[in-house]
């Protein structure tokens, strides 16, 4: 049987929905009541309630950044949410404690029990508690910390605490507060010194609830020299009604440690995915987020690499696809903060339709610092001519020791290329689709195997829509 | 029936009239030849049998074993079983030949069905050594940063890997250094068979003193008006086309 046919996600699929009876809820819409109520539920400790309550503060204070950022972010109505559902079960350690129901959602999602077993660990999220999560024995052996972030807060505050909120704290910006005042779900990783994990960590998650926000806060802590790569992905059910995604991803690498973090979401057209990640690399230390976002309504995401200890590298390499009605405004921000830290951005969009990409990036670089390096291709590629895609790059750049280069391209797919694939025998989907990948397919290559073939048949499933 | 066979083919672009009640008729197991100076509408012929858009067929008819290809998409054109050899291959970048190829040979199976990637392999390493196409190019972008006469090796592979029932060659020769003429209609003559047509277009002669046709066809303000075998594009090649230009001049 070829790797295809194992992982084949259906997206059709994504569009069921079940009914399903949350325990807990939260209510529509956000107050002080709120984030009370969930971190009762969750029977948190105090510390979590004020910084729950004070980030809540800054979320109200701060207004929404449309001075730079689209308008359509005035379209979210926060009263009509809701930010907090769950099964009130505690995460599940083996396959069989799962519910029936969530089983049902998974298989729907045409996510193959096989693979799982396959997996080092999972951490598959069902709306806002881990529905299932399971880790190797060697892991654990080793000291390998893979729980939702509700169990690391309450079963590892002592590592926990000293890193939540330290690379993104909560007035970083208004989606990140939010994300603070009433975070739930998400993974909380801890991989002791000198331990490389040699499987990716993975998780599945979707959204489930119409009209509920997902707000998982996810943290990784590689200590000195550990090495771990985690991917997620997630595909989400069809609604008639705006639904809200906000995580706030947190990475630290101590020295020498090596964090890969692969994302390939694939929301539904009503979402607005409003992400926030931030790595902190230490000495020696190497960060890299493989992003690939296709489809949501509005996706704003920039993650970004602080690249605080000497020699420390960081790299983006992401891809966009903003199909009819998208827009995807995506980036990378490198924030270099000692001697000798290189930075790496590749970021490759793709506008089908009325689709929309702007790319924003951040490339800052003091004067007091020597030997540091920054790298940014950004590449566009329209499908029509209604397409639009727009380049913010802003590069500060101090001192005559650093260097920075920066090239930008934008094509499209011409007519020529569209009528010698077709000639070959390709209908003209798949004519697009090819030439589609061929595009990304510098990218892609450094994808792990399956989220490559699966971002290959996401892409077919984008182009075959997108022609009459 | 077993023909590519074009009937009073009137085909224009842009409101301008290029071929002019273009007739000719190709039975399998033929090749033919058409010549003729720039911008008579030799690759307007191949373009508008291959579908391209940019050509708005005013009359005629095309068919091929019967089935009618101008009401076909491009797509199914190529599928019936019509190959055109581009004069100007595509760049396709990031996309690999071996993959690129693969795509082709699968759209010809039925939705679900694959193909024995083995066998496939071994075909496409075969037929790259017969052409002289290093096996690194499996690995390398279509048609992108390749010379003139890797471009158009790689258009008679992947001709040769597809088979179609029908190939037109589209100034297959342009640009071509010899050697390579030579690799290159060794690959043509390989594809020979009772089971093909074959039309090749060219400028030049020289290419049909390595692929000789069975017949050589003059075109002119599109359409043909000269017809033989293979001494009437050697005779070209010596006079030039104004002694054909006068004879037809005198005939109207």
């Amino acid at each position: 049987m070829s790797t295809e046919a194992t992982i084949d996600i259906d997206r059709e699929k994504g569009n069921f929905s079940y009914d399903t009876d949350y325990e807990y809820d939260a209510g529509v819409g956000l107050s002080k009541d709120t984030v009370n109520y969930i971190t009762d539920v969750k029977g948190e400790d105090d510390w979590v309630r004020v910084f729950r309550l004070k980030a809540l503060e800054v979320f109200h204070s701060k207004p929404l950044p449309t001075h730079w950022a689209t308008k359509d972010l005035e379209n979210i109505d926060f009263d009509k949410f809701r930010y907090y559902l769950s099964k009130g079960q505690q995460p599940s350690r083996t396959w069989d404690d799962v519910p029936d129901d969530i089983k049902a959602t998974f298989e729907r999602l045409g996510i193959p029990e096989q693979e799982r077993a396959f997996l080092a660990g999972v951490e598959a999220q069902f709306d806002s508690e881990a529905a299932y999560s399971r880790m190797k024995d060697e892991l654990s052996k080793e000291g390998v910390i893979f729980v939702g972030s509700t169990e690391g807060l309450k079963d590892h505050p002592e590592i926990f605490r000293k890193y939540f909120g330290k690379v993104i704290p909560i007035g970083d910006n208004k989606f990140s507060a939010l994300n603070s005042a009433v975070f739930s779900g998400g993974s909380f990783i801890y991989i002791p010194p000198g331990v490389k994990v040699k499987q990716p960590l993975q998780a599945y998650f979707r959204i489930n609830a119409e009209n509920f926000g997902q707000f998982e806060r996810t943290l990784i802590i590689a200590d000195e020299g550990a090495e771990v790569t985690y991917m997620e992905g997630c595909t989400a059910p069809k609604f008639e009604t705006t639904t809200l995604h906000s995580a706030v991803v947190e990475l630290v690498a101590l020295k020498g440690a090596k964090i890969q973090y692969i994302t390939v979401q694939n929301w539904s057209s009503n979402v607005f995915n409003l992400v926030t990640k931030r790595g902190l690399a230490e000495e020696d230390a190497e960060i890299k987020w493989i992003d690939c976002n296709i489809g949501s309504r509005l996706t704003m995401k920039y993650p970004g690499v602080i690249l605080k200890g000497r020699g420390a590298r960081g790299e983006v390499l992401s891809i966009a696809l903003a199909g009819d009605g998208q827009h995807q405004d995506t980036g990378a921000k490198m924030i270099h903060a000692a001697d000798d830290t290189t930075s790496n951005i590749i970021a490759k969009s793709i506008s089908v339709g009325e689709g929309r990409s702007t790319y924003r990036g951040q490339v800052h670089i003091p004067k007091h610092l020597k030997g540091c390096r920054n790298n940014t291709e950004c590449d566009a590629l329209l499908i029509n001519t209604n397409s639009r895609t727009d380049t913010y790059p802003a590069i500060t750049v101090r001192g005559n020791d650093n260097s920075v280069q920066h090239e930008a391209s934008v094509s499209k797919v011409n007519a020529e290329q569209i009528f010698y694939l077709m000639q070959r025998g390709l209908n003209e989907g798949e004519a697009m689709s090819l030439a589609v990948n061929g595009f990304i397919n510098d990218l892609v290559k450094q994808f792990p195997m399956e989220y490559s073939v699966e971002l290959k048949r996401l892409i077919d499933m984008e182009m075959e829509g997108s022609v009459g | 029936m077993n023909d590519l066979n074009i009937e009073s083919l009137n085909v224009s672009i842009d409101e301008k009239q290029i071929l002019k009640n273009f007739s000719l008729t190709i039975p399998k197991g033929e090749v033919h030849t058409i010549m003729g100076p720039n911008g008579t509408g030799k690759s307007t012929l191949a373009k508008a049998l291959a579908g391209h858009d940019d050509y708005t067929i005013d009359s005629g008819s095309a068919t091929m074993d019967g089935e009618d290809i101008l009401a076909m998409e491009v797509d199914e054109v190529s599928r019936a079983g019509l190959f055109l050899a581009f004069q100007y291959p595509i760049e396709i970048p990031g996309v690999s030949i071996a993959n690129f190829i693969r795509a082709a040979l699968s759209s010809r199976l039925p939705k679900g069905e694959d193909i024995d990637a083995v066998a496939y392999y071994k075909e496409l390493y075969s037929e790259m050594e017969r052409l002289g196409i290093d096996r690194k190019f499996t690995s390398r972008s279509v048609n992108e940063g390749f010379s003139g006469g890797e471009k158009k090796r790689c258009e008679i592979l992947q001709m040769a890997m597809i088979k179609p029932k029908y190939c037109i060659l589209d100034e297959t020769d342009s640009g071509l250094d010899i050697d390579a003429l030579k690799i290159v209609a060794d690959g043509v003559n390989h594809m020979r068979s009772e089971d093909r047509g074959i039309l090749v277009i060219t400028h030049y002669q020289r290419l049909l003193n390595y692929i000789v046709p069975d017949y050589v066809h003059i075109m002119m303000e599109g359409r043909i008006v000269k017809s033989g075998d293979k001494s009437l594009a050697l005779e070209v090649e010596e006079r030039g086309y104004d002694w054909i230009k006068e004879e037809i001049g005198a005939t109207v």
